[in-house]
């Protein structure tokens, strides 16, 4: 085929998806010319799935891309139709926001701050191929042009060697219809990268006008709004609710009657689906003993009718689907808009990458999203983030740019792929993380934007506000340290209503605010010296007093891993010349080639004896 | 900053010299906290290849034993780092006591090989050494993995088997609940988790007690030198111990204070514990010894009661014949080497020797009869030997941690505070195999619970 030579890039993003758009902005935003390929262009920023942006852990992770910088919160806060705070009551490390957003405008609005991105060019075309070429990277796309490119960003998606499943019927197809990338994959594995089969999957859409809301538990939002981006000064409102419905022994006899029809279970697909997304038949074969299981019903946008059924995807035979929605309460005549459907597509091994998501083998190649293995808007969007600020880094000769684990979630996220690997599309999750009580939601800027400002991605204005946050933070920690309350009657009411012991003496406020019963609300009428403060300055003082003891226990543990973490191992260290290492050790440190002794510490299988024979081997090793 | 590592540093047999030994930049500072010279010059101040005569104490004061602090001043040491030692009267008992106050005076306690590794990366090694080393340290966590691996070897790493299990589920079920609070997660109540807390920390704190009295066979049995005044106590544990241990007088109620010695009778490690003559007396100095030697044979896990065979019972002594633990006690008829005067008709029916404390004649029925006593105990060898001190230690910081969960709930702290502290726990018993609490928690919740859009 005839090709023509279109032009040179720094940065090349391949897909425009969550992980595609942080990392184009991202490398733009730092001044360098940066070009994305989409597949189809109105599909810019879609959410095939959920939508919804956070959740729990999740929501850490867009507070986390919104204090360095990144895009998704600000977008997710102008598109918010509902907002919930969820955990509220389990304690603050566990505080997660989620929003339900309108997709259509979420989409356009993220096209949008792609077009007017400076030094950012957003093209239509599929690429087909990927090759290295004088130290740089060749690009090709199907109607024959080819860029050159320092440095190329895989975010594919989905779309990487797609594959839909309907019931006996599967083609191959991206997400919501639109293309696969279907020669890419080829190129992939030309270059040496090992490819792997996920898999995913969605539930129908119905139409509004079609559901019986009568009988339906209503799920309206959390007020007031707690924004993501803290550029957001206007919080969103509440605009939309949605519904709770339950499937019953129905609903499980259509399902389990027709199980043989379904792709899965026939043995059809051959991904490896997330452990926490299973479909609906998953749900019933894995836990026959439960009665029945939950769905919500959930707005897609202000201007549609689509209604979304989160906890109900599904890959059996469309009117199979039919029959089982019907069973639910609600939804006896609910018509289906778009089926329910899985998809299959290929992605990498995350342990071939570095914590830049570099591949170490292929230097100026980076992935992220669901092509590192993950699962996720915000998965996505956190990778792609660290991915576009590593590119554009090498591109400019700078030094990359790594978040470890104690840093955030995004750090805990990376360093869990790399090193860990995965079997099935990671999720995040509080669990994950061993420091969550110091990576929580309401300190992301705290941890981050610092860190951002010297990127270069955080503005002056919000520096500007960040600064004067911490500022205020500090002051009003001084004062009620400093504060005293004389023991009277109104101290010991409020008191003695919390449940809490009364004083005979005077007491400090920082005292006070330290016990668990105590919020800064119930002090208002005894502390009449305390300056009007923005909400997020005062949670954040408290959970400083409350939390100290614990929140110090876990920094003496960062401080222990990140010791470990400074002592380097040499990239082409022979493990199997290293005497004392056990086998295990020796293989699995061989096959993943840990770039220091921390991470060797965090692959299964590597004993704290090993750590010990590792750390003399390269006190030897040194001159 | 560098810590500073302790470790009892010579081997765990009794008898002989006992050698406790610090190192870092603390072992001076940790030293002073716990031993006092003769010369009243602190350990801080001593130059490097000097000794001092001393007392080791608790860090409350209360003497522990009579020891020589050793000083290298870095780098001219084994380590290269600043390197106290203290050398005490040796003994299972003393050096273990003088390691625990160490410990609680800053020192940390030494890994495997940890002295050498610090040896090796401040210089003081070369690499053949270093290797032989590694390989040493390699081989000792092998060993402990595999230890606590094969559950088949020890009922003992069964148990922490089963005990890290309940708790991992636990945990899943508290991350569960927190990961995804809009599922069907049943509801895992403040009154629920900390009942299920108490259980499990109880588990792990008599496990422990389990363990502790298994670890006995290895450390010793805890022996009490028992009977009434002058009756040859303090001889017989000389005897024992080889040497002048007890102050050995002819003024009744000499020994005021319970004098404790490891020894070793027949392979087994006695820890005896000379105790004052058990008399009812008026001097209040020696009612504390009185109360000390009744709280010991309350514990004692053997007793030898020795009574004079060159005289008749005392009404006392008969009284107290009636309620002795019959199951571990041995009557030691001491001075047989005097005419004897003591109707055997009065004893009762328990295993009993002739002994003369003060020649030696009749040691070998002793330790035959001793060796007969504890025989019929319900030890379980295996299980001693399998379980390790790092075990130990595990279920000790596991049980830790619990507490402080139960605590975070009791004070009213939120449930991410008291999950941290689950995991911990979990951590310290993972700690072995190298399994990763976070991996384990994660799939255990999505095996035990129906989680997901």
């Amino acid at each position: 085929m005839q090709t023509y030579f279109a032009g040179e890039t720094g940065v090349a993003v391949i897909g425009a998806g969550h992980a595609g758009i942080e990392a184009a902005l991202a490398a733009a935003r730092l001044g360098v010319p940066t070009t994305v390929f989409t597949i189809q262009l109105d599909a810019v920023g879609n959410c095939p799935c959920n939508p919804s942006i956070g959740g729990t852990a999740k929501g850490h992770l867009v507070r986390e891309i919104d204090a360095l910088g990144g895009e998704m919160g600000r977008a997710a806060d102008a598109c918010t139709l509902q907002s919930r705070m969820l955990n509220r009551g389990k304690g603050p490390a566990v505080h997660s926001l989620r929003a339900q957003i309108d997709r259509t405008a979420y989409s356009r609005r993220m096209k949008h701050t792609l077009e007017q991105t400076p030094g950012l060019s957003l093209l239509q075309a599929e690429v087909v191929d990927l090759r290295p070429a004088e130290g740089r990277w060749q690009v090709s796309t199907r109607l024959g042009a080819v860029y050159a490119a320092e440095a190329v960003i895989l975010c594919t998606g989905t779309f990487l060697g797609g594959k839909v499943f309907v019931g006996e019927v599967s083609y191959p197809s991206g997400p919501d219809g639109l293309f696969p990338a279907a020669f890419l994959p080829d190129a992939l594995r030309a270059l040496g990268i090992s490819l792997r089969r996920f898999k995913t999957g969605t539930p129908a859409r119905v139409l509004r006008s079609s559901i019986d809301f009568s009988g339906l538990e209503v799920q309206p939002g959390d007020e007031p709004v707690v924004p993501f981006s803290y550029d957001t000064e206007t919080p969103p409102e509440n605009q939309r609710v949605c519904h709770i419905t339950w499937t019953n022994d129905e609903t499980r006899r259509v399902i389990l009657e027709n199980l043989d029809r379904s792709p899965l279970y026939a043995g059809e697909i051959q991904g490896i689906g997330p452990r926490y997304c299973p479909s609906i038949e998953d749900k019933m074969v894995r836990f026959p003993d439960r009665s029945r299981h939950q769905l919500f019903i959930e707005p897609c946008g202000l201007e549609t009718e689509e209604m979304y059924l989160q906890g109900m995807s599904s890959s059996l035979p469309e009117e199979v689907q039919q029959a089982f929605y019907h069973t639910i309460p609600g939804l006896e005549h609910a018509q289906i808009m778009r089926s329910a459907y899985a998809i299959e597509y290929d992605c990498c091994d995350p342990t071939a990458l570095s914590p830049a998501l570099e591949f170490k083998d292929l230097p100026g190649l980076y992935g992220a999203g669901q092509f590192n293995g993950s699962s996720g808007y915000e998965e996505a969007a956190a990778q792609g983030l660290i991915a576009g600020i590593n590119a554009a880094r090498k591109v400019l000769g700078r030094p990359r740019f790594v978040l470890d684990r104690a840093s955030s979630y995004i750090g805990t996220l990376i360093d869990d792929l790399i090193t860990k690997g995965v079997n099935d599309p990671y999720r995040m999750m509080t669990s994950r993380s061993e420091y969550r009580l110091l990576l929580r939601q309401d300190n992301a800027d705290e941890r981050l934007t610092p860190l951002g400002r010297e990127l270069g991605l955080i503005s002056d204005a919000r520096w500007e506000k960040f600064c004067r946050k911490q500022a205020q933070k500090e002051a009003e920690l001084r004062r009620v340290q400093r504060t005293s309350l004389p023991p009277g009657d109104a101290l010991n009411a409020i008191l003695t209503a919390k449940g809490t012991a009364p004083v005979t003496t005077g007491v400090r406020l920082a005292d006070l605010l330290r016990r668990p019963q105590i919020t800064y609300a119930d002090l208002a009428p005894v502390d009449p010296t305390r300056p009007p403060l923005p909400a997020a300055v005062l949670e954040s003082v408290e959970i400083a007093l409350k939390y100290e003891g614990y929140i110090k226990k876990q920094q003496a543990q960062v401080e222990e891993m990140r010791r470990l973490e400074q002592k380097r191992l040499p990239a082409d260290l022979d493990y199997s010349a290293i005497a004392g290492l056990r086998l295990e050790a020796r293989e699995k440190l061989q096959a993943l080639r840990p770039e220091n002794v921390g991470q060797a510490g965090r692959i299964s299988g590597v004993s704290p004896a090993d750590i010990s024979v590792l750390l003399i081997y390269l006190a030897a090793a040194r001159p | 900053m560098q810590t500073t590592i302790a470790a009892v540093s010579t081997g765990p047999a009794p008898g002989g010299i006992g050698i406790v030994r610090l190192s870092g930049p603390q072992a001076r500072a940790v030293a002073d906290r716990v031993f006092t010279g003769v010369s009243g010059r602190p350990v801080a101040h001593m130059r490097g290849y000097t000794a001092a005569l001393g007392a080791v104490h608790t860090l409350e004061g209360e003497p522990i034993d009579q020891c020589l602090a050793l000083v290298f001043a870095a780098p001219k040491s084994y380590t290269g780092e600043d390197v106290v030692e203290l050398s005490c009267h040796g003994g299972l008992y003393v050096t273990r006591r003088i390691l625990e106050e160490v410990l609680r005076a800053g020192a940390v306690p030494a890994q495997p090989g940890e002295f050498t590794r610090r040896a090796f990366l401040n210089g003081k090694l070369d690499l053949a050494q270093a290797e032989a080393v590694a390989q040493l340290i390699a081989a000792q966590g092998e060993q402990a993995a595999r230890a606590a691996r094969l559950g088949a070897e020890g009922a003992l790493s069964k148990k922490i088997d089963s005990l890290a299990d309940s708790l991992a589920d636990l945990a899943a079920h508290l991350a569960a609940w927190a990961d995804f609070p809009e599922e069907d997660v049943p509801i895992l109540t403040e009154e629920e988790t900390l009942s299920r807390l108490s259980t499990l920390r109880a588990a792990l704190e008599s496990l422990w007690q389990l363990s502790q009295s298994a670890r006995v066979y290895r450390s010793g049995v805890q022996t009490v030198i028992a009977g009434s005044p002058n009756v040859g106590k303090s001889t017989l544990m000389n005897l024992l111990a080889g040497y002048d241990r007890s102050i050995v007088t002819p003024v009744p109620g000499t020994t005021r204070d319970v004098v404790e010695e490891t020894v070793s009778l027949g392979g087994v490690p006695l820890r005896l514990s000379d105790t004052a003559g058990l008399r009812a007396t008026d001097d209040p100095v020696e009612q504390i010894g009185v109360r000390a030697a009744q709280a010991r044979l309350d514990t004692a896990q053997l007793t030898l009661l020795v009574l004079d065979s060159s005289r008749p019972l005392t009404a006392e002594e008969r009284a107290r014949l009636l309620d002795l633990p019959a199951r571990s006690t041995l009557l030691v008829l001491n001075k047989s080497d005097l005419p004897a005067r003591l109707d055997p008709s009065q004893l009762p029916d328990l295993p009993t020797v002739r002994l003369s404390a003060a020649t030696g004649q009749g040691l070998e029925d002793l330790t035959a009869a001793v060796l007969s006593i504890l025989g019929a105990r319900d030890f379980s060898a295996p299980d001693a030997v399998l379980f390790t001190d790092r075990q130990l230690e595990q279920v000790r910081a596991a049980a830790a941690a619990l507490s402080q969960a139960q605590s975070a709930l009791l004070q009213g702290m939120t449930l991410d505070a008291a999950t941290v502290c689950v995991e911990e726990a979990l951590s310290a018993l993972y700690a072995l195999t190298g399994r990763l609490v976070s991996e384990e928690v994660v799939d255990r919740v999505f095996e035990q619970f129906c989680v997901g859009k």
